[in-house]
């Protein structure tokens, strides 16, 4: 065919048929919905909350101004806020590792395992379906310095009781823990997920190949295979770390330095009134998340397509 | 040897599944226990005395349990069923439509996907206060009426449906609607339920939003319940408190168990996109 | 209108074509797929669009449908200008190349969609209020009769009950056809049905169609990228390509006077041999400087001889070749001679089996029929073509 085409001839001025008009008036009328509330909901809440975040705004104050970055400028003076993120930081910095290498090391036991999976995952999973503020109350009676049944566990076994609980340093610690127990199934099934996707030839050949021991095929075949799986649990796992929040609410309510992140803000917020500061705070929540979460998409578009 | 390695997946996936249940078990174990056994730290299953009743009579004497549990329903019904009602057109419209500004909008559900709800609960708030709509079913449901994450799901299963189906309908004469609710929707019903538990689990469970909401009791959710339930208990009564649990996380335990395939595919579909 | 299917076939009204196409133009992105096309269907004709992929066939096709609109021109059906119709409501039905059954939907239910979407409200075709709303008794005894009348014709009653997925490829092929011609359309449209379909399930519903076509009257509209569908089946065929119709008319007119080479190329197996020629000045036609014996009346230059296999003889006063390959057949049989300046490379000539053999490595002389023969001329349009007696006569 010749690279230019004749011009056509036009029975009409008009570019478009009404057929054709009325086809697009279809499809946006059927997303017009979302849109609305796309608009609703993300668009103006973003813009609004980067609008707040530049003023001294405080919900119910009849008069606000204008501020620059003074808010930026405070927060990273703010030895709460600080202090909010350096526990965000020690949170995530347990609940990252701890809760991606178990949940790996959890589904390659359970991959190789016939008969008896179904039961491994309802026992592994089931926390990941429970309410965690509810089962935060249980954890908290669990590690009870003197009703709880692990620290009896530790005196009859010798050892001292720890003080879960109580001992500040301790505190994020135990959050950590609870985060990780409830995380842990979530990770296990996107690796299960991610091993049954791996062809069995592909072991077999490498076995074949000379990697006799279940080490050496783990680590030519399966963890190779598994990096697009690893690098998305560890994305989630990542940005569910940076919100934790529920813990906090129930275990010390942000008391003895403890406060998270999503808790500094939540005080802020909505217990202070303190909107423009903290939607300042909100900005740099969401571009942590933001950060971690681009980084996810550029990595995988490369990453996943062996 | 050989008999060793061949128990040891067992033995380690024992000790694990033992912690990750224990919390259940001695949930379940100090809510049929009588308060008196409190101090009794043994995980013997059979009580000394049976109180089942007494506990969990006692949350309902403490707290409307009843109604955070009907408010949960409530809000998760009304959350569900309005993300369907508008994620459902508008995936169709990104999947078999043309119109102007498509791209435009897909590239903007993808971006709102990276956006925690967290983020927007200020201004939402902000906006529900002005417009004198706290403490109210309204306000607890809102900010949830989108899902940008169904509507990314059901693009992806929708657009795997062939035209030439939806172009022998649009011949025999089904409406948009028709096709869109009838035929697209009902090939990829395993999605709208997988999103369905997703939806409704994320939900129940949430307590950010409620607790900044809802500061009236009969509003509160199954969560916030629990939680003004154990600031008012605090180390009294752990019987009634774990009672209280267990009506909070039973329902989702419960469908879990029921519909466990479902279920994991319907929490882990975050992974396939 | 009556659905049924037993009904005698319509009656062809000369006067008003069943389809008018005129100056139908479509581009997707910067790509022209048709540039204008003009094409009258007549009542009753079974219509084959042939032409290689992407030569704009299909979307032809879809825009007489509606599925697609044209950027430019109009369609009417029957007298009834179309352009900004919805594909519902022109009352045609359109077999695609998937057979694009509902999935979800038994073969009775399938094939009466069509007519429930017609003939009941849309209240009434809701799936649970739509019984309660009532009032459609009547009707659904109707289209229950409909369907049993197609199911009939295209001999599947034993399958009413079945899904889609658990039918064969040709099972679901009369599925579609009984859900395309249980509401008697104006026009059934064919998008390559039978390409999914192996060779000689093919062969079989090559006859099926074409007996249909002659039991129902009604007009088929078939798009085919093969020659031998469009050759075995059509009253007309019109040839596509690069989004304009390269000839219309017969097979028996496009075989016998290809209008270019495009046509010349398609339409034949084996396709028809082609080789360089020169006219000189006395308009007399030269294959390899020397002459053939044929005239033409235009002016000089290279040009190209067409020539079909079975055209084609052992001559020892003809062109000397190669054997390059002998194909049997059979009752025939494919001698394939070396002839480097033709097209291809070689030429192709049939004989019957019993003919004098030959072996390959030997050289053939051959000839050709000259009153047969065709010419097309450096932009590949056909030209006149005589023997010089016809000529001095």
């Amino acid at each position: 065919m010749s690279v230019i085409d004749p011009p056509l001839p036009r029975t009409s001025a008009v570019p478009m048929s009404r057929r054709t008009r009325r086809m697009m008036w279809r499809g946006f009328l059927f997303a017009a919905p979302a849109m609305g509330l796309l608009l609703a909901i993300y668009i103006i809440p973003v813009l609004v909350l980067a609008g707040f975040s530049v003023t001294d705004y405080q919900l119910g104050a009849l008069s606000w101004g204008f501020t620059g970055f003074d808010n930026f400028a405070r927060a990273f003076s703010d030895p709460v806020f600080l202090r909010a993120l350096g526990n965000t930081a020690l949170y995530a910095a347990l609940v990252i590792p701890l809760g991606v290498g178990l949940a790996l090391g959890v589904a390659l036991l359970v991959h190789g395992r016939k008969r008896s999976r179904a039961l491994w995952e309802v026992a592994y999973f089931l926390p990941v379906t429970s309410t965690l503020v509810a089962m935060a109350t249980v954890w908290q009676f669990l590690l009870h310095p003197s009703l709880g049944p692990v620290n009896a566990a530790f005196r009859a076994l010798g050892l001292d009781p720890v003080a879960f609980l109580a001992d500040p340093h301790l505190l994020i610690p135990t959050m950590a823990l609870m985060g990780i127990w409830q995380v842990l199934g979530f990770n296990m099934v996107l690796f299960l997920a991610g091993l049954t996707a791996i062809p069995k030839d592909l072991l077999e050949a490498a076995r074949l190949d000379g990697a006799k021991s279940p080490l050496d095929r783990f680590l030519t075949v399966t963890w190779p295979m598994l990096g697009p799986t690893t690098m998305f649990v560890l994305v989630t796992t990542s940005i569910s770390a940076f919100k934790v929040f529920e813990q906090v609410a129930v275990l010390t309510k942000g008391r003895q330095g403890s406060e998270t992140l999503l808790y500094a803000i939540y005080l802020e917020g909505f217990e202070y009134a303190e909107t423009g500061y903290a939607s300042a705070l909100t900005l740099i929540f969401l571009a942590l998340v933001l950060i971690v979460s681009i980084g996810q998409t550029f990595k995988l578009d490369r990453k996943v397509h062996y | 040897m050989p008999r060793l390695t061949r128990y040891l997946p067992h033995v380690i996936l024992t000790l694990g599944a033992c912690v990750m249940l224990l919390p259940f078990y001695w949930m379940v174990l100090t809510a049929i226990r009588a308060p008196a056994e409190i101090f009794n730290i043994s995980l013997w299953p059979i009580p000394e005395t049976f109180s089942a009743g007494r506990n969990f009579a006692k949350v309902g004497e403490r707290v409307p349990m009843g109604r955070f549990m009907l408010n949960g329903v409530i809000v998760c019904g009304g959350i569900l069923l309005v993300q369907v009602l508008t994620a459902v057109p508008a995936a169709y419209a990104l999947a078999k439509l043309k119109f102007p500004g498509r791209n435009l909008m897909l590239a903007l559900v993808i971006a709102a996907l990276c956006v925690p709800m967290q983020a927007l609960a200020l201004p939402l708030f902000v906006g529900l206060a002005k417009a004198h709509l706290l403490n109210t079913y309204f306000a607890l449901m809102a900010p949830f009426f989108l899902s940008v994450f169904a509507i990314f799901l059901f693009r992806q299963s929708f657009r795997s449906y062939p035209d030439e189906i939806i172009e022998a309908a649009r011949l025999d004469g089904f409406s948009e609607m028709e096709i869109c609710w009838g035929l697209v929707l009902r090939a990829s019903l395993p999605a709208l339920a997988a999103f369905a538990i997703f939806s409704v689990v994320a939900h129940w469970n949430d307590l950010y939003w409620p607790l900044i909401v809802v500061r009236d009791t009969a509003l509160a959710p199954p969560p916030l319940g629990m939680l003004y339930f154990s600031d008012a208990e605090s180390g009294a009564d752990y019987g009634a408190l774990m009672a209280g649990a267990t009506l909070v996380t039973a329902p989702m335990v419960i469908c879990f168990l029921l519909a466990r395939r479902q279920f994991i595919a319907g929490i882990t579909m975050t992974g396939v996109k | 209108m009556q659905p049924n299917v037993e009904m005698p076939p319509r009656t062809p009204d000369a006067n008003s074509p069943a389809l008018h196409l005129q100056g139908i133009g479509k581009s997707f992105g910067g790509s022209t797929v048709l540039k204008g096309i003009d094409l009258s269907v007549k009542q009753g004709e079974f219509l084959s669009l042939v032409g290689m992929s992407g030569c704009g066939k299909s979307t032809l096709l879809r825009i007489i449908a509606g599925l697609e609109t044209p950027d430019c021109g109009s369609l009417s059906i029957e007298g009834r200008d179309v352009t900004d119709v919805d594909p519902s409501d022109r009352n045609l039905a359109m077999v695609f190349q998937s057979y694009a059954l509902y999935p979800h939907m038994t073969v009775r239910q399938n094939i009466a969609t069509p007519l429930r979407m017609r003939r009941l409200s849309q209240a009434a075709r809701l799936p649970v209020l739509g019984r309660l709303l009532g009032a459609r008794g009547p009707e659904l005894r109707e289209i229950d009769a409909a369907v049993c009348a197609a199911a009939e014709v295209l001999q599947i009653t034993p399958l009413l009950e079945r899904r889609p997925a658990q039918l064969s490829g040709g099972q679901r092929q009369r599925v579609a056809l009984a859900r395309a011609l249980v509401r008697d359309p104006v026009a059934f449209l064919m998008d390559e049905p039978l390409s999914n379909l192996d060779a000689k399930l093919r062969a079989h519903m090559r006859d099926e169609l074409a007996a249909l076509h002659a039991k129902l009257g009604t007009t088929f509209i078939y798009v085919t990228h093969d020659q031998i569908e469009a050759m075995t089946m059509s009253d007309r065929i019109a040839l596509m390509e690069g989004g304009t119709i390269a000839q219309l008319g017969t097979p028996a007119q496009l075989y016998e006077t290809p209008a270019n080479l495009t046509v010349a190329r398609f339409i034949g197996t084996p396709q028809m041999n082609l080789l360089p020629v020169e006219v000189d000045a006395g308009g007399s036609v030269n294959l390899q400087g020397r002459a053939t014996g044929m005239h033409t009346s235009r002016s000089r230059g290279p040009a190209v001889l067409g020539l079909r296999a079975e055209d084609l003889h052992p001559d020892p006063e003809g062109w000397g070749a190669q054997v390059a390959r002998i194909e049997q057949h059979g009752a025939d049989r494919f001698v394939t001679l070396d002839m480097p300046q033709a097209e291809g490379g070689r030429i192709i000539m049939r004989q019957y089996a019993g003919a004098q053999n030959a072996a390959p490595g030997d050289t053939m002389a051959w000839s050709f029929a000259h009153a047969r023969a065709h010419l097309f001329d450096a932009d590949g349009n056909r030209r006149a073509l005589h023997q010089r007696d016809q000529v001095a006569a």
